[in-house]
């Protein structure tokens, strides 16, 4: 309770608590204000914004409506996100708690292949990926967290080390408790809360790189993104900047809004710590 | 040899630590009888908890045997092992960090009577609370976090937790040393109890002669990984005969200008 | 002289949003060159009672009452006027200083000296908390001692600045007994040859009474009972602090006080 008090209090927290309700209750509601297609064609091409009333941000070259694009592109920019997130670091916690556990020779086996996707810029891992697998929004999900499960696997092999020697583990041990449900319900529940504060910071790495991949056309083509939008834009840059300009906006705040809500998370949960 | 409960023969271990080995247990022998206290005393860095983790399996000795039961602990493995650690337990020295800081009351105690299948899950709860009564704790507890229960309820409830699978052998670890004293006394009691009612064996680790001398029946002291003194408890404190022997019994705090009431004599 | 005069006492923690009271009206007074044992268990306050002298409770704690230094005109300075020894000495010292670097600085700090000249200060210390080889230890870091040794480091470093009143929290709790007496002795004759005063913070009954003038025993945050160390032990006014004498199990209490184990039944032997 004191922690959401301290988080509430700071304004970083505020302000990225905010931007992040702000675009959650855009992309709920996108459906409820926008029931249409968000591709199919809304009025002439090329309306700037705030001319047409009915189309407030204007439409792109092929008339689509850019609110209508935006208010959908969060939708696909925060499923993704969060997605990819959950999965780099359900993956990353399950390995490295397995490591560090484990010891051995399965320690040595899991940090070898760790460090061999580390060694792999992540984003041409997922582009690579999806250009085999082909575009799609499971791909994509998949494929950024296959760029980003290394960091949560080597924070928890590192915690793991440490919760091991303690005598509660010990004392699992000799309760008779098989490994394998010392290693996840003894040890892993404890050494999440720091694995669980990266997760911010893959959240927003996962928005971004859903954005590039979408941006180069790699994105699931049935799906409004905003990465496709910006790329949209390109063609008319000198002549209709506000197509890539409003997608471009909404990502930064989207992605500043993570940025800001993780750290007051963390910082306000630490705190707390401090004073226990 | 095997009809002690516990016997241990010629036990060494090592660590290497930055480049020189150092002997944590060297040529130790020791038996232990069924509802018989043996403390394992000695200085700070002798042995003694290595000792006992070793004779739980929690680490593993480079030489040397243990039989418990009559069985070689040595040479089980997996499933087998850990069936047998049923019989087996131990009580840690500090209860705060002996538990899941996660768990209740209900799952430390329960663990044992689900993983060894004690009883029933429909029994589970009462088999709790009646564990519970048995280390005189309230079975209103079960649904209490560990942590927010005092340091001798924790050590009760560790208790608890180690006597659920009926054991005929516990290790108690330096397990009423952070105690505070008038809890210590009825720790102290509580295990003395449940010896005579249960004919359990505990091996007492402590460097605290004063509570040796309370609850043993035999003493084996330790230093630099050797056993360096046995006998019965009241001889050894008596007229201890080794170095380490005379050290601890002069060092033992003794209460000046003190007369006893009646009750305590 | 009074070193040391505490009226009314109260401290209160804010922990979550909840108020804990951790010490209630406490009066006590603590003399020049005199051994005060502060006795209780878990929760009496006794820590927070020396934490409070030395202005060491957390920011936001709220304090009640008074604490007077009459001796001193000005306000009291942690190192110079208390030394303060912890029950866990690897806490209490820098892990990525060399030890006589710890201690030198204590006396640079409190006695305005060189640095050669508290260095040349910190090799008589470990002399005098009986270090062997001062000087080679001097150079070590702390991991490289054991428990006992640093707890003498631990000690040197307190009394550096010369300070006229020594507190020693729980000082031996974290050692064993054979090292427990040697601190013992140790801060004994510190304390004698110096003319220190000394606050003895222990949950231990039996250690306070080798060591004190006068036992103050505390309980749930109150002064329950206090009284010159001999009257105290031989005739407790109130049955807490009976129950912690009797609580004693020494090598000295006439037998064992339980009929189950013990010598008693050893005679029989195990069935």
């Amino acid at each position: 309770m004191i922690a959401v008090h301290r988080f509430l209090r700071s304004p970083e927290g505020l302000a990225g608590a905010g931007l992040l309700l702000i675009f959650a209750i855009l992309a709920l509601s996108a459906p409820f204000f926008f029931p249409r297609d968000p591709l199919s064609i809304a009025g002439p091409a090329l309306i700037g914004p705030f001319q047409d009333w009915s189309l407030p941000l204007g439409t792109d070259r092929l008339g689509r409506d850019v609110l209508a694009g935006i208010l959908h592109g969060a939708r696909t920019s925060l499923t993704v996100g969060i997605a990819a997130a959950a999965a780099a670091i359900a993956f990353g916690a399950i390995v490295g708690t397995l490591a560090g556990f484990a010891g051995g020779l399965m320690d040595e086996a899991l940090m070898r292949i760790t460090e061999a996707f580390q060694t792999v810029p992540g984003f041409l891992l997922a582009l690579a990926f999806v250009s085999v697998v082909g575009p799609s929004l499971a791909a994509v999900v998949i494929a950024i967290a296959l760029a980003a499960w290394t960091g949560p696997a080597r924070v928890a092999r590192a915690e793991v080390l440490s919760i091991r020697e303690r005598d509660y583990v010990a004392s699992a041990r000799v309760a008779g408790m098989h490994p394998l449900a010392i290693a996840f319900r003894e040890v892993l529940p404890n050494a999440l809360p720091p694995v669980l504060a990266l997760s911010s910071v893959i959240v927003a790495q996962a928005i971004l790189i859903e954005a590039a991949l979408s941006f180069l056309g790699l994105g699931d083509p049935n799906r409004v993104t905003w990465g496709g939008m910006i790329a949209e834009g390109r063609a008319v840059l000198r002549s209709a900047p506000y197509l890539s300009i409003f997608p471009g906006i909404a990502l930064v705040l989207t992605v500043l809004g993570v940025y800001l809500a993780g750290e007051a998370t963390v910082e306000a949960s630490a705190v707390r710590k401090g004073i226990a | 040899m095997s009809r002690h409960l516990l016997s241990v023969t010629d036990l060494a271990k090592r660590f290497s630590r930055g480049g020189h080995t150092l002997a944590a247990l060297e040529g130790v022998s020791l038996s232990i009888d069924r509802g018989e206290t043996l403390a394992l005393v000695g200085p700070s860095g002798s042995g003694k908890s290595t000792l006992g983790r070793a004779i739980l399996r929690l680490l593993q000795p480079d030489a040397g045997s243990i039989s418990f039961e009559g069985r070689d602990l040595l040479t089980l493995r997996g499933r087998e092992l850990r069936k047998t650690r049923s019989r087996l337990q131990m009580v840690f020295q500090d209860p705060h960090a002996a538990f899941n800081p996660r768990a209740t009351v209900a799952r430390v105690i329960g663990d044992p009577l689900r993983i060894h299948g004690v009883v029933s899950r429909r029994d589970r709860s009462s088999a709790i609370a009646a564990l519970l009564e048995r280390v005189g704790l309230s079975p209103k507890l079960q649904s209490r976090s560990i942590h927010e229960i005092s340091g001798g309820q924790r050590q009760r409830v560790a208790i608890a937790r180690a006597i659920a699978t009926k054991p005929s052998l516990i290790v108690l670890d330096e397990a009423v040393s952070a105690l505070d004293v008038s809890i210590r006394r009825d720790i102290l009691t509580l295990l003395a109890d449940l010896q005579r009612r249960e004919n359990i064996g505990y091996l007492f680790i402590s460097h605290d002669l004063g509570a040796v001398r309370a609850v043993a029946h035999r003493v084996a002291i330790m230093d630099a990984g050797k056993i360096v003194e046995t006998g019965r408890a009241e001889d050894v404190i008596a007229a201890p005969q080794s170095a380490t022997g005379k050290a601890l019994v002069a060092a033992a705090p003794r209460l000046l200008h003190y007369a006893p009431t009646e009750e305590a004599r | 002289m009074r070193k040391l005069a505490i009226r009314g006492l109260g401290v209160t923690y804010r922990r979550d949003a909840e108020e804990i009271t951790a010490l209630t009206g406490v009066d006590l007074d603590l003399e020049d060159g005199e051994r005060l044992a502060i006795i209780g268990e878990s929760g009496s306050g006794k820590s927070t009672l020396a934490r409070a002298i030395c202005g060491l409770l957390p920011a936001g704690t709220q304090i009640v009452g008074s604490i007077d230094w009459p001796s001193l005109r000005r306000a009291p300075v942690n190192g110079r006027d208390v030394g303060y020894v912890f029950q866990d000495p690897s806490a209490s010292l820098d892990p990525v200083m060399t030890i006589g670097k710890q201690i030198a600085e204590v006396a640079r700090t409190h006695r305005g000296a060189t640095w050669q000249q508290s260095f040349a200060l910190a090799e008589e210390l470990a002399g005098r908390v009986r270090l062997p080889d001062p000087a080679s230890i001097l150079k070590a870091f702390p991991h490289q001692l054991s428990g006992g040794q640093k707890q003498r480091i631990a000690i040197a470093a307190a009394i550096a600045g010369k300070p006229g009143l020594l507190i020693a929290d729980e000082a031996t709790s974290a050692l064993d007994t054979i090292v427990q007496a040697e601190i013992m002795a140790l801060v004994k004759q510190l304390v004698a040859e110096d003319g220190m005063s000394l606050l003895f913070i222990s949950h231990d009954i039996a250690l306070a009474s080798q060591i004190a003038d006068r036992i103050a025993v505390f309980r749930d945050g109150r002064l329950i009972e206090v009284g010159p160390a001999e009257s105290l032990l031989t005739a407790p006014r109130t049955p807490y602090t009976r129950l912690l004498l009797d609580a004693h199990l020494g090598l000295d209490t006439t037998k064992p006080w339980h009929s189950g184990g013990g010598a008693a039944s050893a005679r029989a032997g195990p069935p």
